[in-house]
């Protein structure tokens, strides 16, 4: 199952080997991980997105995480309010002709050209997981050149 | 921490020795090599510390957790970096198994050389990752002070563990003349040390429904300094205790409440309260494999409450009802502290203690060979069941656990999480140098012996004199064991058959040996151990005794075999 973890951690040299070493451990598989500093100085937050067998799975490997002497707090989010976004750059083929076509069909999705070249343009989009599969989706049969994803980031809702 | 006066320039090598001086060190185990040599110039003219000159790293470390374990304060060693470093690695994983406070300095190559595959540089801090509590390299001198302050702090706090700290050379040799401020802030490290009253007070209301209720006593009531605690406890409420192997000790052997050791090689009465119990009340023991047996049949429609102050131990093996994060003395002063409620089981305790008179261990007496277990027998009368007893690792360490009648805390040393041969005469010896009044007696077997041997040189050279006695029976017993019970008797390499002579080589190291292999005149001849002086006795046994009772690997508790009963 897939499960979202976010964590404060104290940003120390090795912090990030000693939070993923809990993981690696255990073999459980990230499918991302985001790493950014937070509003208080010397504090990072972590985001990961993990694949586990069932939820005493997370819950030991959360508590493992909770031991480490650098976090502060972990928590899987998994299952209460929060927010989630990633950011997804991908570049696709775009001749001139099909140009208009692709526009229209990512505008739902709120996406936006940010580069443009002679045989190719590059889209943003920030979203969950979610949607960001359904725009991949939707620009896959023009051809995907080059794909680069940030990782998912957030925290729970008040 | 007060501050350190500093009177005139420090090299970071005295500020070091300074702060752990002022911190309360007084004795620091070591080698010394390239990347440590300013800190050894340091220690040379220093005269609060003592240091001991091990003849490996890995007895370093041994040395300074068999200091540690004997006395809950924490241990130190000192090695250098790349080879001394990794020699480390074995002793540093132990004190992780165990949850030893231990400090370990390690020297490295000079801050431009890192990363640059220098002459004797590994990186140890990838290395020891995940074998620490915690570790640090220090990169600037004037952080010295706070982070060997934090250190310890980390290292004996909580759940004690092993925290290293990487020294570069220019680090060391560097001369300042103010440090940064050694406070500590650790906003990410808050141990919960007071239990939830209300979780506390759940156990107490289980209890009063329990029908066959069973006190299980672990190493954190060792390490919390609880075992008067334990037993006021568990006379208040006459409740059966089963003790894990870091957990004998806690409450005395010949207490009538105590069962002895429970798992693999434990009582049948303590296997069998583990099986029929419906309520289990963990202290400090985290159900290791070799106390639950096959797991999934393990407390199986039993109620587990379980104090631990690692919130991470609680669910890890066996689901828990009532979980109690917090440290064990204050968990049993507040369990104690509570008004004492009503309880129904009497007659359980009854037939669990009978259990114990019915099969208590036991062994066939032998005209031809000493029995191991009688020696331990003998020795616990001798020494009156008071002297501090080390171990390696193997079938002496199990018959020492079965036979020795511990009486106090932190009276058994030994091995239990790693299970590291070669522990028992390091650690032996770093015991009797933070214990120099108590008689140290060390178990330990031909294989472990062979693997640490060379820290007898301590023995003369700093005057320890600790009890050597080796049960020799030329054999790896319990790879042995196994083997002949479970691989169709093929002894492959577990058999030694060119070993050399130990006589000889105590010989080498000048301390007085013995050698005894007389079943008749045995319980004479080991009078020998009550002289005080460093000593080898070596006492040779049989090469096919086996450890009884046993649950075989995959089995439950009470599928246990070689249980004696008396008639």
């Amino acid at each position: 199952m897939r499960r979202m973890l976010t964590a404060k951690l104290r940003d120390s040299s090795g912090v990030l080997n000693r939070f993923t070493g809990v993981l690696s451990r255990r073999q459980v598989n990230i499918n991302s991980i985001s790493v950014g500093p937070t509003e208080v100085k010397g504090i990072s937050r972590v985001t990961v997105i993990i694949e586990v067998e069932s939820l005493d799975e997370v819950d030991l490997i959360t508590k493992q995480l909770n031991r480490l002497v650098d976090v502060v707090r972990v928590k899987d989010i998994t299952d209460i309010p929060h927010l989630e976004r990633e950011v997804l750059l991908v570049k696709i083929s775009a001749p001139a002709s099909k140009r208009a076509e692709i526009l229209a069909i990512i505008q739902p999705f709120r996406a936006s050209v940010v580069d443009v070249a002679p045989h190719s343009i590059t889209i943003q989009i920030t979203g969950d997981a979610n949607k960001i599969e359904a725009l991949l989706r939707v620009v896959q049969p023009y051809g995907i050149k080059n794909l680069a994803r940030t990782g998912a980031t957030g925290f729970s809702r008040d | 921490m007060q501050q350190i006066q500093l009177d005139t320039a420090r090299s970071g090598s005295f500020l070091i020795l300074d702060t752990l001086a002022q911190l309360g060190v007084e004795t620091i185990f070591g080698y010394p090599g390239g990347a440590v040599l300013p800190l050894y110039d340091a220690i040379y003219h220093y005269k609060d510390i003592r240091h001991i000159l091990a003849r490996h790293e890995q007895g370093a470390i041994h040395g300074a957790e068999g200091y540690a374990k004997s006395t809950g304060r924490i241990g130190v060693a000192v090695v250098t970096s790349g080879p001394g470093a990794t020699n480390a690695i074995t002793g540093i994983a132990d004190a992780m198994g165990d949850s030893v406070p231990l400090l370990v300095f390690s020297g490295q190559v000079a801050t431009p050389g890192i990363g640059k595959d220098a002459f004797q540089e590994a990186d140890i801090i990838g290395i020891t990752t995940p074998i620490t509590k915690y570790n640090y390299q220090i990169r600037h001198t004037e952080d010295i002070p706070r982070i060997i302050t934090e250190a310890i702090h980390i290292a004996t706090t909580g759940r004690p563990g092993p925290v290293v700290i990487d020294v570069p050379k220019d680090v060391q040799e560097k001369i300042i003349e103010a440090y940064n401020d050694p406070t500590i802030h650790l906003p990410s490290y808050q141990p919960t040390i007071e239990p939830n009253g209300m979780q506390v007070k759940k156990i107490l209301k289980q209890l009063s429904q329990s029908k066959r209720p069973v006190l299980l006593t672990g190493g954190g009531v060792n390490y919390a300094d609880a075992t008067k605690e334990l037993v006021a406890f568990a006379e208040r409420y006459q409740l059966p205790v089963v003790s894990t192997l870091l957990g004998l000790g806690t409450i005395p052997i010949h207490h009538e409440l105590s069962l002895g050791m429970g798992g693999m090689h434990g009582s049948y009465a303590s296997n069998m309260a583990l099986t029929e119990a419906d309520f289990i009340l963990n202290i400090g023991a985290r159900f290791d494999d070799r106390l639950t047996g096959r797991v999934n049949s393990f407390a199986v429609n039993t109620t587990v409450a379980h104090i631990d102050v690692d919130p991470a131990e609680i669910g890890k093996v066996i689901k828990t009802a009532i979980p109690v994060v917090g440290d064990a003395k204050k968990t049993l002063e507040m369990l104690l502290r509570f008004d004492q409620v009503e309880t129904d089981y009497a007659d359980w305790t009854a037939q669990v203690l009978e259990n114990k008179r019915r099969a208590p261990f036991g062994y066939e007496p032998d005209e031809t060979y000493v029995k191991p277990q009688e020696v331990i027998e003998i020795i616990g009368e001798l020494t009156e069941g008071e002297a501090i007893v080390i171990t390696d690792v193997g079938q002496h360490q199990m018959w020492t656990a079965q036979y020795y009648p511990f009486k106090n805390g932190r009276q058994l040393i030994t091995s239990g999480g790693m299970g590291t041969m070669g522990f028992g005469i390091p650690a032996a010896i770093g015991a009797k140098l933070a214990n120099p009044d108590k008689e140290v007696v060390l178990f330990v077997g031909d294989g472990g012996f062979q693997m640490t041997n060379q820290e007898l040189a301590i023995l003369n050279g700093y005057g320890v004199p600790i009890k050597v006695v080796l049960l020799n029976n030329h054999s790896l017993g319990m790879v042995r064991q196994w083997q002949e019970s479970f691989y169709d008797e093929h002894r492959s390499h577990s058999t030694f058959d060119d070993e050399p002579n130990f006589q000889l080589l105590a010989e080498a190291y000048a301390i007085d040996h013995y050698y005894f292999d007389k079943p008749a005149t045995i319980k004479e001849d080991l009078k020998v151990i009550l002289e005080n002086k460093p000593m080898l006795i070596e006492v040779s046994i049989s090469n096919r005794e086996h450890v009884l009772p046993m649950v075989p690997a995959g089995k439950a508790n009470h599928e246990m075999l070689g249980v004696k009963f008396n008639a």
